[in-house]
């Protein structure tokens, strides 16, 4: 594998609260290579976005205690003082979020926030940053920017505001692009134009990005690599081709058999995950994922799994308790439609608290 | 229950029923609703200075036992044409029947006899159930409004019956709706949905604010409930699979029209309407290997109902308008022998091919 852009390395973030300290990120290991696009999935609270956000320094003033390492371009993003992450954070690594609308201020005019964006990282007058966020406009397939860059966001659709959110992450040349939830809060035809956009300047301008989605399918469409993330840890990451055509741990096929598909046969029943997402604040023992896992052993409980590499796959590691064997055999059942006993008899008990 | 007003079903065929028609006994018969919200200015006298189209003439029926999908993006009119079956709001004009009632109109005590029979499940699990309440009495509640099951122990009985239905512990009858998660709470909603036996369920997006692992219990829920109690239940989501997996037929609907309409197996293998083409193949894959056929992105944003184009509403995004479009509306007609669409120039089976959206035909396949 080239050289990696972003290397994260056994992060740790945890949030003192009053209820008790919140392990949102617990241990993680990851990588993104230039120019690529590592898709990190899970649902909420899954740790994916505070991973993101630390990676940006944003969760330090919440008064996070971070540990572990964020390599970028061999720089520790972790121990650099927040003067020097500054002069990154927007610049080098650009994120956009999932809501654009409380993103953008609503009482600027949309040029002025990209002019800020652009001016806050180089000395550049007030005409030519102005230029440059037309152009940027243009860049992002916004119709007619000359005008719309003295409207304000009310005046934008829901699709144009995240053009524009685009375009500001895109005002100087970042390396790296941290889109997290990019399309959530869009419609379908928006989300295909917008992933369309992201893949087109991925192309053009040869940065690298981290998507941050809960949708199997738009990481299927964008990611070069996966990390699927449960309880705050990274429970399998691998090729996207190998996620999907052969995933190994049983919380990477509950996702994958709980979403009905279009090219499905409509009969074919949906396989849901039992029960609900574990606490952070007292996360189950042994593999997080077992009391949810239909072919847990009682050891499950009490071994705590390593992200093992996956026989035969150098680049596919997952952290689970069950032999290669065995997953092969559940997952070549789940595949063809059937529904293993276990999963028969652990899938009718849920809906416990 | 009220006697069948129609004939009996003809078996499968669409022969005979009217072109826009479901076979099958009729629940509902919904026929040129019309919503349109006033936009008004000035403080005291509010003039009126327009109107938002939300709704311009739409029809359809729901049968008895099925499920009907109706899709669409924001603001295309889904969720006003649910409330204007369920009587939640005022239509300006058009028909509807429910039961074999003319229920356009009727008020007081007679709609609320007829709210018994349908019931809503709401889209967001935090907001529809009441935080100072306990689950026993927001389960409850249908039969307290309708002065049913008055013996205190009868509905405590009764309301945990239902929880036992829905997939909740009826020990949990004195907790409170924080006490629960997303999931457990939109099924404290079907069972409150399901209290008083309704004849027709209208679920308004009731998955989009559950995780997805928790999404498929629900749905799940909803597909066995449906196959138990025979219920029939109007389905809205902007998510085209899991309306696919969810409903018989399905109705696509862009600016407060119905664009086509039809059985699902039909309007998923070879949409005819150009906007459903769009809408189909703008759904991302769950298969990095399946990029296949050219993905049609439409161009540009959703005009606005307040002031939609002419004649077809689609033509401004159309890839495949003529001048014929922005001149005379298209009706919505049989297409082939497939679904109902709203369309001039509907999409052949080979331009639907190439848009990935159907396997290429071997032998010369029959329509």
């Amino acid at each position: 594998m080239a050289e990696a852009l972003l290397r994260v390395e056994d992060l740790r973030v945890e949030f003192p609260t009053e209820d008790g300290v919140v392990h949102a990120v617990d241990g993680i290991t990851y990588q993104v290579a230039p120019g690529k696009t590592l898709g990190i999935v899970g649902e909420s609270g899954s740790g994916k976005t505070v991973s993101s956000l630390t990676t940006l320094g944003l969760t330090r003033r919440q008064g996070a205690r971070i540990a572990g390492k964020i390599l970028f371009e061999g720089r520790d993003l972790v121990a650099l003082p927040e003067s020097e992450l500054r002069a990154i954070r927007g610049n080098e690594i650009a994120m956009i979020f999932q809501d654009p609308l409380s993103a953008l201020h609503p009482l600027y005019k949309v040029g002025r926030q990209l002019v800020e964006a652009l001016q806050a990282h180089k000395e550049i007058s007030n005409s030519k940053a102005r230029a440059r966020a037309v152009e940027l406009l243009g860049l992002v397939g916004i119709p007619d920017p000359g005008r719309r860059v003295d409207e304000y966001p009310h005046e934008f659709s829901g699709g144009m505001r995240q053009r524009a959110m685009i375009a500001m992450a895109l005002a100087n040349d970042p390396k790296l692009l941290i889109a997290d939830e990019p399309t959530t809060a869009l419609d379908v035809t928006v989300q295909a134009q917008i992933l369309a956009l992201m893949e087109r300047l991925q192309r053009e301008l040869g940065m690298a990005i981290i998507i941050i989605t809960h949708d199997l399918g738009v990481v299927a469409e964008m990611a070069d690599d996966i990390a699927v993330m449960y309880a705050g840890r990274i429970v399998e990451t691998a090729s996207a081709q190998s996620v999907f055509s052969g995933p190994q741990h049983p919380y990477t096929w509950g996702l994958l058999k709980s979403i009905p598909r279009l090219e499905n046969d409509r009969s074919e029943e949906l396989v849901p995950i039992p029960g609900t997402p574990p606490s952070l604040i007292r996360p189950p023992s042994g593999c997080h994922f077992h009391p949810r896992c239909a072919y847990a052993q009682p050891d499950h409980a009490r071994i705590d799994p390593n992200l093992e590499q996956v026989p035969g796959e150098p680049t596919h590691f997952v952290a689970c308790l069950l032999s290669p064997e065995e997953r092969k055999r559940l997952w070549s059942e789940l595949a063809a439609g059937r529904v293993p006993e276990q999963a028969l008899a652990a899938g009718s008990g849920e809906g416990g608290v | 229950m009220a006697e069948p007003t129609t004939q009996p079903p003809p078996e499968g065929g669409l022969g005979g029923v009217p072109v826009d028609r479901a076979p099958g006994e009729p629940l509902v018969e919904v026929t040129d609703l019309v919503k349109h919200f006033p936009i008004t200015r000035g403080v005291f006298l509010q003039r009126s200075v327009g109107a938002v189209k939300a709704v311009d003439g739409v029809s359809f029926d729901v049968r008895r036992g099925e499920t009907l999908g109706i899709v669409g993006e924001t603001g295309c009119g889904k969720s006003t044409t649910a409330r204007l079956v369920m009587r939640l709001l005022e239509s300006t004009a058009g028909e509807l029947t429910f039961d074999g009632q003319d229920i356009t109109k009727i008020k007081g005590a007679r709609l609320k006899a007829i709210r018994r029979d349908m019931q809503m499940i709401f889209q967001d699990p935090y907001s529809s159930l009441n935080p100072r309440k306990t689950i026993g009495s927001i389960i409850g509640e249908p039969f307290a409004i309708h002065g049913l099951l008055t013996e205190k122990g009868e509905r405590r009985k009764a309301v945990q019956e239902l929880m036992e239905t829905v997939g909740l512990n009826p020990e949990h009858y004195n907790r409170y709706p924080h006490e629960f998660s997303g999931g457990q709470r939109q099924r404290i909603g079907v069972a409150r949905a399901l209290a008083l036996k309704p004849k027709l369920l209208i679920a308004d997006e009731p998955v989009s604010a559950l995780d997805v692992s928790i999404q498929a219990q629900v749905l799940n829920l909803l597909r066995d409930l449906q196959r138990k109690f025979g219920l029939t239940l109007i389905f809205i989501a902007h998510d085209l699979s899991v309306v696919r997996h969810m409903c018989d037929r399905v109705a696509v609907m862009y600016l407060g029209r119905i664009v086509e309409i039809g059985s699902g197996d039909a309007l998923y293998s070879f949409p005819r309407h150009p906007y459903t083409g769009a809408l189909l193949s703008a759904v991302p894959v769950a298969d990095p290997n399946r990029h296949g056929g050219q993905r049609r992105l439409l161009t540009g944003d959703v005009p606005s109902p307040a002031n939609p184009p002419k004649a077809c509403r689609f033509h401004t995004r159309c890839p495949k308008a003529q001048d014929l479009c922005s001149v005379e509306d298209p009706p919505l007609e049989q297409k082939g022998t497939g679904t109902l669409a709203a369309c001039h120039f509907p999409l052949s089976r080979e331009e639907v091919v190439q848009m990935g959206l159907a396997a290429p035909p071997e032998p010369p396949a029959a329509g």
